[in-house]
């Protein structure tokens, strides 16, 4: 029969010689293996004091975006619900009353935003189809949980810190958004 | 038959079509079939009168009839052109009506607002499915948009004055559905707009069709406003007895929720015709009062086309494999680790979105976060 690679090799089944049945050689061969990887370089680091460079496209946890007057940018348009392939979004929409200007940037916001990261496959479409630059991923790793209900992210776990109410927190992320632009340029 | 009629002849994109004297190109086109239709937004064949205003159904006439085959000298607008016999029609084939037609569509766009993302008629609106079929990617407009005065038009309808492109169709509505008119076209020119001049709310029992008329999001139902996207609800036909109305309407749910209640639309985006032939207008109680579905007798799913975003998870005929757990595990079903309503915040049973008269706020999510805890 015609071999379909060149790769498949016989097996030798010779019965073993008596230097070969005392394994000296083959034990020798192990050992020598993994003293080289004693002293190469170690592939892994210590996370999370060591982090690894994130390629400039990671797609890592949502964000809900606030504009520079630190109002909600997202407009409950569906867009994002609508492209989104694993159905992981879902929203409600609300009408924007006289006095809370200053919390939405539109006439109509989303009064409730959900994201269950359990189904969520980080493909970013939803980042693509915002027409507001509302929702964003980021580079972190969404975390990890025991419980199933932790997964279902709403729009306080999503928002970005407000810079009125919280400018401590959102000069915090602000600021290593900016030290990481720094250290890539 | 004694007198026969004798048909006209035409060639509209170079499919050749009978059609009785007196019929308008766009008909014409229309009986052949979606693909050479021209699009249209102030026409409506079921409002008389209408037509010839916003130009996006002009047509290349090649040949002018048998008797005059001279092309006609500039494009016409194919609503109100009646066919000539071996009329010679260039819809889709002529290079100058496409490019008339994007510009068509640019200047409809001037001063249309982008604010699809906020109205409740994105996804059905004819403007959008335009443009995206003849629009070009940016504007070229550098100016201030038109801005107006806000007009309450009562507590069913919600008019947004600067989505409006003039079309007049709510216009003949009201003339033609009701016994008197209260909503017309005030000033001109850039300043025009549909206005009751008097701040006067529109009450008639058929003023509601002006919602189903408007093509683009300028007229929208204020009992719908918010609740949902167009394409997240379900089209149902249902249809119930009405002394006022045929009754026979088409309702978009959110599971048992009737968040809205239309006409019928056919495949022309304008409302169905009834079995006797008159269109299938729907009063106002049917529309904004009926938000139950135990008030309607539901006929079936709407079929929608499916190169609409409505059509979107609608799965037809779907068919679910069989779950091979059920029988590893002698009949029992796999336990549920996570009902996601009692984690998630969104539709929940505290809140009937059906049954508010307006737009959800922020009040109304806080009551029925009260009403949880």
């Amino acid at each position: 029969m015609q071999s379909l690679t060149q790769r498949a090799q016989p097996v030798d089944r010779r019965p073993m010689t008596w230097v070969e049945k005392i394994y000296l050689w083959n034990i020798f061969r192990g050992m020598l293996i993994t003293l080289v990887h004693l002293f190469s370089k170690k592939v892994t680091i210590n996370y999370p004091e060591q982090t690894r460079p994130f390629s400039p496209v990671f797609r890592g946890l949502h964000i809900l975006n606030r504009d520079e007057e630190g109002r909600e940018r997202c407009t409950a348009c569906g867009l994002c619900a609508v492209a989104c392939p694993a159905e992981a979004i879902t929203m409600e929409a609300a009408e924007r009353l006289p006095g809370e200007e200053k919390l939405y940037r539109e006439e109509k916001y989303a009064a409730r935003y959900e994201i269950n990261m359990l189904r969520c496959i980080f493909c970013g479409l939803c980042e693509e189809a915002c027409p507001k630059d509302a929702i964003y991923l980021t580079e972190t790793i969404a975390p990890a949980n025991y419980s199933r209900r932790s997964f279902i992210y709403g729009k306080e776990d999503l928002l970005i810190p407000d810079p009125n109410t919280q400018p401590a927190e959102y000069a915090k992320a602000r600021g290593q958004i900016d030290k990481k632009k720094k250290a890539g340029a | 038959m004694a007198e026969e009629k004798k048909l006209f002849k035409v060639t509209i994109d170079n499919i050749t079509i009978e059609v009785e004297p007196g019929t308008t190109i766009l008909n014409a086109a229309r009986m052949i079939g979606s693909q050479v239709a021209p699009p249209a937004m102030c026409y409506y064949s079921k409002l008389q009168g209408s037509g010839g205003k916003c130009r996006t159904c002009l047509v290349e006439v090649a040949a002018g009839s048998t008797a005059d085959p001279r092309p006609m000298p500039k494009l016409v607008a194919s609503c109100r052109t009646t066919v000539m016999d071996g009329m010679v029609v260039k819809n889709t084939t002529s290079e100058k009506v496409l490019d008339a037609r994007a510009g068509v569509v640019e200047f409809l766009l001037i001063n249309h607002p982008l604010d699809c993302p906020i109205c409740d008629q994105a996804g059905e609106c004819d403007l959008q499915d335009l443009s995206y079929a003849h629009g070009s990617e940016s504007t070229r407009f550098e100016f201030q948009k038109r801005i107006f005065e806000k007009h309450d038009l009562g507590p069913y309808i919600q008019l947004h004055m600067t989505r409006c492109i003039l079309c007049y169709r709510c216009v003949y509505v009201a003339d033609q559905l009701t016994s008197k008119r209260v909503h017309g076209v005030l000033d001109r020119g850039e300043r025009s707009e549909i206005a009751t001049y008097i701040e006067k709310a529109l009450d008639n029992d058929f003023i509601g069709n002006v919602i189903d008329v408007c093509p683009v999001g300028a007229l929208t139902d204020k009992t719908f406003r918010f609740k949902n996207r167009v394409w997240f609800t379900k089209p149902v036909d249902a249809h119930r007895h009405c002394t006022k109305c045929c009754g026979r309407v088409r309702l978009w749910l959110r599971g048992n929720e009737v968040l809205r209640v239309t006409t019928r639309r056919d495949k022309w985006g304008e409302v169905e015709s009834l079995p006797d032939g008159t269109p299938g207008w729907i009063c106002n109680e049917c529309r904004f009062e009926k938000k139950h579905v135990s008030s309607w007798e539901i006929d079936g799913p709407t079929r929608i086309d499916r190169h609409s975003v409505i059509a979107q998870g609608h799965y037809v005929d779907l068919e679910i494999p069989n779950d091979p757990l059920v029988k590893v595990m002698h009949g029992n079903k796999p336990r549920l680790l996570l009902d996601i309503h009692s984690v998630s915040e969104v539709n929940k049973p505290g809140i009937d979105l059906a049954a508010l008269p307006g737009p959800p706020t922020s009040k109304v999510y806080d009551q029925g976060n009260d009403k949880k805890e």
